[in-house]
């Protein structure tokens, strides 16, 4: 069990999320107990509304938790100072980029902040991991290119590698896959499952593909109105969490293919 | 990516530019005054003394004002247009001139209901200076406090246009009860004006600057970082309300001495760093940076060497040649183009 502990990247105890005003407080999810091993990569399915968002800005620090901890690499995610916590998590937001007039590497070299001196300049060994980072998600030849000039696809695939070359052992993004077509759905998370294998990083992602988060993932965190549940794929189907994740009145999951049916 | 090295041959034709701008500058104007005797006069007095009286005294303050001016509203428009993500915003939008202004026409326009023996005490040029730098700093003050609560950074953007209405509104009461005497000093100062300014005012302006300007650069990193959006630079270790405080100061160093200085000059601050971004094809603010003060300092030269209006004895108000060579100048550049980079 202690040689276990070691690998646990991401851990929360009994976290409650939620927003808080002066009157009063809402919670939104309570009790949440994840681990998370490292070289994982983590598929978090919910209905729209049930709290994904919040999770994640609670586990990124965004937001504070109502009660309860986040610990990542064995530490208090409130003990932690903003620069340490960049070299540690890395994100992939859905917010769109503020200025498309960045080539890809100055987008991906970005990632670097946190390492660089004070005006920022790039040494050799920052460009060697940029470089690696262009390597691993396959957008070396983009390289010049501004993001103005990419697809939606190209630049989802861009802005993994920026966090790929902050350094950190977690990645977590933010719904990765929407606005994408089915296909680039597939690849930018068969891409994610890659970059796990690759790099050991664990990587930590919101989506609405359940049925490829299901043949893709390690480990999913799904969030049900009653309780969040964190197991592998195969368990979750067979215990038929799946079928409590939305109202039963027009799909079914269907456990043979591990995929959800319009009711007919 | 776009190495630094290529861009030097674009910065060294800069530089010489500016250097002919600055000669050229000095060489025109009512008096025409010959090429030997301008660079004499650099090492010592003419046997003409009014010659070097004019070089010395007057066109030379009135080139580096030009430069300081120039440079400065177009570093602080850059600022304000990467701490926005806005490619309309301008030093100004913080509300910044508009707090000058309001402070000048309290001194101008006011000094006539505290009646004559105040009235000509209030209107010296220091005062002007003074009321100009105390409008902005009151105006920046409130923006700070507002900032320090507000969480979304284009809610100080909007915030600083209210302030803007606020002030317009109440010079136009002012303006109501004024004298046509008044008024026309106090359109004067609005025009701007580059010239006026003695060497002492120089070195207090300079000193200031240089404060806004070292600020600036120790905002380089955190402004490309602002590039990605504000989440980003969170979660890349920025800390946002410090960066934001500090390029905020930094701007309001620059406009508000500036316009305390030369009057609420228009369009500089906006339009510098788009002519800038079409010829330095970046948006790392290392290069950004020192090119924006090329550019300002050049066209601010240039435009106040056509505001003399070459051999003839009419001066024209800075502000609106600015506004009339710089605009086109702008339109053109985006129509050719037909994107607006940011």
């Amino acid at each position: 069990m202690s040689e276990n502990k070691e690998h646990i990247i991401l851990e929360t105890e009994n976290l409650n999320i939620g927003y808080k005003t002066k009157k009063k407080e809402s919670v939104i999810a309570s009790k949440i107990n994840i681990q998370l091993q490292k070289g994982e990569l983590i598929g978090l399915v919910g209905a729209n509304g049930i709290g994904k968002s919040t999770l994640l800005r609670t586990l990124t620090n965004v937001q504070n938790a109502l009660n309860g901890e986040v610990f990542i690499n064995g530490k208090s995610l409130s003990n932690y100072s903003s620069e340490e916590l960049a070299k540690s998590m890395s994100l992939v937001l859905t917010d769109p980029i503020a200025s498309k007039n960045l080539s890809v590497f100055e987008l991906v070299a970005l990632g670097r902040h946190p390492y660089t001196n004070w005006v920022g300049n790039l040494t050799t060994e920052d460009i060697n991991i940029v470089n690696q980072a262009l390597v691993h998600t396959n957008i070396e030849t983009l390289k010049h290119k501004k993001c103005f000039e990419l697809s939606d696809g190209q630049l989802q695939k861009v802005l993994i590698a920026r966090a790929l070359a902050q350094d950190t052992d977690l990645i977590i993004l933010d719904e990765p896959t929407t606005h994408l077509d089915m296909y680039h759905k597939a690849y930018i998370l068969k891409l994610l499952q890659k970059l796990v294998k690759d790099t050991g990083k664990t990587i930590l992602f919101s989506s609405h593909e359940i049925d490829l988060a299901i043949q893709l993932c390690d480990k999913m965190i799904v969030m049900t109105p009653e309780k969040v549940v964190t197991d592998q794929p195969c368990n979750l189907i067979s215990e038929g969490t799946f079928n409590t994740l939305f109202p039963k009145d027009l799909i079914v999951f269907d456990e043979t293919t591990g995929s959800f049916r319009v009711k007919k | 990516m776009p190495k630094t090295n290529t861009y030097t041959f674009s910065f060294i034709a800069l530089i010489l530019l500016l250097i002919i701008c600055f000669f050229l500058n000095i060489s025109l104007g009512s008096v025409s005054i010959p090429n030997w005797a301008i660079f004499k006069s650099f090492f010592g007095t003419l046997e003409h003394e009014s010659w070097s009286y004019i070089i010395q005294d007057y066109r030379l303050p009135k080139a580096l004002t030009a430069i300081l001016v120039g440079s400065g509203l177009g570093i602080s428009g850059l600022l304000m247009q990467t701490l926005f993500r806005n490619p309309l915003a301008g030093p100004f939008v913080l509300g910044i001139s508009s707090g000058a202004s309001l402070g000048v026409a309290l001194v101008i326009l006011g000094a006539g209901i505290f009646g004559g023996v105040f009235a000509s005490l209030l209107i010296s040029k220091w005062s002007i200076v003074i009321a100009a730098s105390l409008g902005s700093f009151l105006v920046l003050l409130a923006v700070l406090v507002v900032s320090s609560r507000v969480k979304d950074t284009m809610a100080i953007l909007i915030i600083g246009l209210m302030f803007g209405s606020i002030t317009a509104a109440v010079v136009s009461v002012l303006s109501y009860f004024s004298s046509a005497e008044q008024l026309q000093q106090y359109i004067f100062w609005g025009f701007g004006s580059l010239g006026n300014l003695s060497w002492n005012e120089l070195l207090i302006f300079f000193i200031i600057y240089c404060f806004g300007i070292c600020l600036s650069i120790i905002s380089i990193k955190g402004l490309n970082t602002l590039l990605l959006g504000e989440n980003y630079a969170k979660s890349l270790g920025l800390n946002i309300k410090q960066s934001r405080f500090i390029i905020i100061i930094a701007t309001s160093l620059l406009a508000g001495t500036i316009t305390a200085f030369a009057g609420p000059i228009a369009f500089i601050g906006l339009a510098i760093p788009h002519i800038t971004r079409q010829v330095f094809n970046t948006s790392n603010h290392k290069i950004l940076l020192p090119a924006v003060f090329l550019f300002g300092a050049i066209i601010m030269l240039i435009c106040d060497s056509i505001a003399q209006v070459p051999a003839s004895d009419y001066t024209l108000p800075i502000n609106a040649i600015t506004s009339l060579i710089g605009a086109p100048v702008v339109i053109w550049l985006l129509v050719r183009k037909r994107k607006m980079i940011f």
